[in-house]
């Protein structure tokens, strides 16, 4: 190659690196909803920090010795006529030195390691907020004991309170992940009468009002790439006010049955009642508890409780917004919607039981 | 003294065998034979793997991918880890172990010639077995770990879209037994072949650094696997015989599965990569004109890296919440392992400097696997952290890690021992232009490939996730992931170019095109038979540079002699038998439920079997 031609070529090569290098921090830069790096609690930013100081002496080393290894394959390449080189067979002071500087390096990230391990990994010590998280295929449940709450997908919780999670699974492994505000415990499946039990601990203090994704980060079956899951973060007024309607029917407040008052000016209502019929008519009750109807108290049904899916954002799990259209399409096809799914409709809804149901639950917030 | 076995006996072999065609391989005994089987079949399921991969890619390239269902993407990536590993990786090491341990040591064949050829046959069938699962529509997809108790019953599988799910855990666990029984035999063989047949002169801090990496992964293999088979036992106890030893409901605990798995699957991620590190401490000298740097250094970090694996399984299990004792243990274990690594990596820089380097294929391909390790290995470093850990287990950032592991280490590795090797395998050089364009395909493919992982995976991207939503932001780093596997694959295509263009070309290959320092350079390329006419007498670690230098510095073309003094085991059929009746034996168990008369078979093909064991235990070997 002559030198115009291969100057010409290092000038492309130039523009090429420093091209790459700026789609590199554009897309770096980029917003990633789910992302770890921007930690909005106290726990996540203990990982953050951490993580960080690993990083970074990740990098030092990288650069070091990647460079030296770059360095030798341009100053010790062959060139014609080159002498044997000298048959070096090693050397035990450096070969002492590079043992022991690694060694002290990790001792710098193991400190700070250990730290953090004695400080993430126990229960919370004093929570304000107690929830239960059970794992469902391919769903996420939410108890909260002493508010007397039963919800799913959606973890609504007060900003700057101190969340304590309990974890366990109702059939196979999965993991609640919340990347920006928790981080990921795995959750192993509790059955009634079983000496198997391990509930698993989680907890944080968020930082702001916000709504966040995360999702299962185990394995799960065949739809474990959209269990996806929410936290919202609310003021502590927003929350009382959650918490005041989310209440209303639950299975932890009086078996579910509501105030008879109420119950009779539903009656009235005739999204209520015809929603309410095809609920019973069309089978959804053998699965999901609701408020209002006989089963309004049931824990262990198979699918979410639907008492206030109306207030819900999404549906299936965050997979779709809860929106009339995606709430009809959700019930003429669910298999459709989500293969695998484990709801089974007994029979195809009517398009009118369709319209009726869309209403009803979307009245119900 | 280690001597031959084969040398001390010598009586006449009583007639000769065909030396050619199909049924020469099929009851072939000769270690290099079986080598070469080993390294063809493992590069067709290698390729097989790969295209799973490619259809992956494909099908993350955008958010909410609709090339494949939900349940064939979960089929697809348990099937390329799980073929990758026991079918691609291992079998691949296999080929060399086979081909070059016995003529690096000075041996003429490996210690158990037809038990050689037995762990093959298991190999090809349980691959074929495992594989079969696509044919009838049930392919395993419970993950390369196959995590109990999604699992552990039918009932667990089971989804609106396949009420009675059937077979395809079935497959897995009952494939990998079979597998183990074949990785086990190879291990026990080759173990006893290091320690039993080495030349005169060869003491064991004289043996090459591939056969020491080898070494210590036969110990590894034969300590590592029962583990994993007893736990597939129990596994396949719990599906098919009503057991619960990981089913909560019947008072069974999940976990044991994951530690049971760990302690195989950690020491099995040594199993992989150290043939690597072997093969480059071969090559990275021989292409620098300079000895091993800290050849007794690199011995025993090798041997510290595989004792200190076995202490280290948890660290797959923080996010299982074991406690702040068992993260720390774990996690300070695991941080050790890093400075044997460290060593390994600063005696190959060391190595390389001060030398005379030539860029051949295969030094590329070595030199990229050291600098590809690293970044692996600092990965590593970075999730040994149990807290930092919980935020990246199972995301791409894992993914990204352990391929830049066993993709930048094992796969770049063993392609250096290919294009090292292929001349003496083969007696013909593979074309160095087209191995560049392969080298530099992979490696920018590679980079491009698994590098956005770390992004993906620290931006809130989870592993085993068929599809993402648009909102996540992950679709610019998946389609430049995209991209990089199809380059990886069009190196793969080159490479295969390359093998037809040099098995239709002439055999141009000298007994030491490279100037080599081992053994394996003093013989013919390909090696007779019987490897060496006379068995050679070593007196240091580096035997053919001593020789080269002794005659100054040019060798003579070693003459091919007739050997036909030269005892050598003869050809059996009774290990493809042999295989074949313990792929029946185990591969009944897959009708237990849907076959009353299974036991029957399974009776029949025990019979099958001991009567092959039988017939290959009293046929003349001819030693």
């Amino acid at each position: 190659m002559d030198k115009g031609l291969r100057r010409a070529w290092r000038a492309w090569l130039a523009r090429a690196l420093g091209l790459g290098l700026l789609l590199f921090v554009a897309a770096c830069a980029k917003d990633y909803p789910q992302t770890t790096l921007a930690p909005k609690s106290d726990i996540t930013r203990m990982i953050d920090s951490l993580f960080r100081t690993t990083f970074w002496w990740a990098t030092a080393v990288f650069i070091l010795v990647e460079g030296a290894l770059v360095y030798a394959l341009w100053r010790f390449r062959a060139k014609p006529g080159d002498p044997e080189p000298a048959q070096h067979h090693g050397n035990t002071t450096v070969e002492i030195v590079w043992t022991v500087i690694p060694a002290i390096i990790l001792v710098f990230i193991a400190i700070p390691t250990v730290k953090t391990i004695f400080k993430t990994s126990v229960p919370a010590p004093n929570p304000d907020v107690e929830v239960e998280v059970i794992g469902h295929q391919w769903w996420w449940e939410y108890r909260f004991p002493k508010l007397g709450i039963v919800t799913a997908n959606e973890l609504v919780v007060p900003q700057g309170k101190m969340i304590g999670l309990r974890m366990w699974s109702a059939d196979v492994l999965h993991s609640w992940w919340s990347p920006q505000l928790a981080s990921k415990r795995d959750v192993f499946p509790i059955f009634s009468q079983t000496k198997f039990k391990k509930v698993n601990p989680l907890w944080f203090t968020a930082d702001t009002v916000g709504d966040y994704t995360g999702q299962c980060a185990e394995l799960c079956g065949i739809q474990h790439g959209r269990m996806g899951l929410r936290v919202i973060v609310k003021s502590q007024a927003d929350f009382d006010q959650w918490v005041a309607a989310t209440r209303l029917g639950s299975p932890l407040v009086n078996g579910g049955k509501i105030d008879p008052g109420l119950d009779s000016s539903w009656k009235s209502d005739t999204i209520h009642t015809k929603g309410q019929a095809a609920f019973l008519a069309g089978g959804c009750i053998s699965c999901h508890a609701m408020v209002g109807t006989p089963l309004a108290g049931a824990l262990k049904l198979r699918g979410p409780n639907l008492s206030h899916v109306g207030g819900r954002t999404t549906i299936g799990a965050n997979m779709y917004e809860n929106t009339p259209t995606n709430l009809a399409q959700w019930l003429r096809d669910p298999q459709g919607m989500k293969k695998g799914s484990h709801m089974i409709l007994p029979r195809p809804l009517t398009e009118p039981e369709i319209s009726a149901l869309v209403a009803y639950l979307r009245m119900h917030k | 003294m280690a001597t031959s076995v084969l040398e001390h006996r010598a009586p006449a072999m009583t007639h000769t065998y065909s030396k050619t065609g199909l049924w020469s391989w099929i009851t072939t005994v000769d270690h290099k034979r079986i080598g070469i089987l080993y390294g063809a079949t493992a590069f067709l399921f290698f390729l097989l793997g790969g295209v799973e991969a490619l259809i992956i890619r494909l099908q993350l390239m955008g958010p909410n991918g609709t090339l494949v269902d939900p349940d064939t993407y979960n089929a697809l990536f348990t099937m390329h880890g799980t073929t990758m590993i026991f079918l691609g990786v291992m079998p691949l090491s296999a080929a060399f172990f086979n081909f070059f341990i016995p003529i690096q040591i000075g041996a003429r064949d490996v210690a158990f010639p037809r038990l050689n050829a037995f762990s093959y046959w298991v190999f090809l069938l349980g691959g074929i077995f495992i594989n079969v699962s696509f044919l009838v529509g049930a392919p395993p997809d419970g993950g390369w770990f196959g995590y109990a108790n999604l699992t552990s019953s039918r009932v667990m599988e089971a989804t609106a879209a396949a009420p009675a799910p059937g077979m395809n855990i079935d497959f897995w666990v009952i494939g990998l037994q079979i597998l183990g029984i074949a990785s086990i035999a190879a291990a026990l063989n080759f173990f006893v072949t290091i320690v039993n047949l080495r030349a005169p002169g060869m003491k064991m801090l004289r043996m090459p650094m591939f056969v020491w990496m080898s070494f210590v992964v036969q110990i590894l293999l034969l300590l590592a696997f029962p583990v994993i088979t007893v736990a597939l036992v129990y596994l396949m106890m719990d599906r098919n015989f009503g057991s619960s030893f990981f089913m909560p409901d019947g008072g069974g605990d999940p976990i044991m599965w994951q530690h049971l798995f760990w302690i195989f699957g950690h020491p099995e991620v040594y199993i992989l990569i150290l043939p690597a590190f072997g093969i480059a401490s071969e090559v990275l000298p021989v292409f620098s004109r300079k000895p091993l740097f800290g050849y007794t250094a690199m011995v025993f970090s090798g041997i510290f890296i595989g004792f200190v694996g076995f202490g280290v399984w948890s660290h797959h299990m923080f996010a299982t919440g074991m406690g702040p004792f068992a993260d720390t243990f774990f996690s300070l274990a695991t941080m050790v392992i890093a400075i044997p690594t460290g060593v390994k990596i600063f005696n190959w820089i060391g190595t390389m400097w001060g030398g005379s380097l030539r860029y051949t294929s295969a030094m590329m391909f070595s030199i990229a696997m050291v600098a590809l390790f690293i970044i692996g290995g600092l990965s590593g470093v970075m999730h040994a952290s149990p807290p930092a850990d919980l935020q990246q287990t199972d995301t791409y950032f894992i993914v990204a890690h352990f391929h830049y592991v066993l993709f930048g280490g094992s796969i770049f590795g063993l392609t250096s021992g290919a294009y090292y090797w292929w001349p003496k395998m083969f007696g013909r050089l593979l074309h160095e232009g087209l191995g560049k364009v392969h080298f530099w395909l992979m490696f920018v493919g590679m980079n491009l490939t698994f590098f956005p992982m770390h992004i993906l995976g620290l931006n809130g991207m989870p592993r085993r996730v068929y599809t993402y939503p648009e909102g996540l932001n992950f679709e610019f780093w998946n389609q430049i992931e995209t991209v990089g596997a199809f380059l990886i694959a069009a190196g793969f295509l080159v490479f295969i170019v390359n093998i037809i263009k040099t098995w239709i070309g002439p055999k141009n290959a000298p007994a030491d095109p490279w100037h080599g320092a081992t053994l394996e350079w003093s013989i013919p390329s390909p090696p007779q038979e019987f490897n060496f006419p006379k068995l050679p007498v070593v007196g240091s670690s580096m035997p053919q540079w001593d020789a080269r230098r002794a005659a100054g510095g040019h060798l003579p073309e070693p003459a091919l002699v007739s050997g036909d003094d030269i005892p050598m085991p003869n050809p059996s059929y009774w290990p493809l038998m042999a295989a074949i009746g313990v792929v029946l034996v185990l591969g009944s168990l897959l009708f237990v439920r849907i076959w009353p008369h299974w036991w029957q078979f399974m009776i029949a093909s025990t019979l099958f079997l001991f009567f092959s064991v039988f017939k290959w235990a009293f046929e003349p070997t001819g030693h």
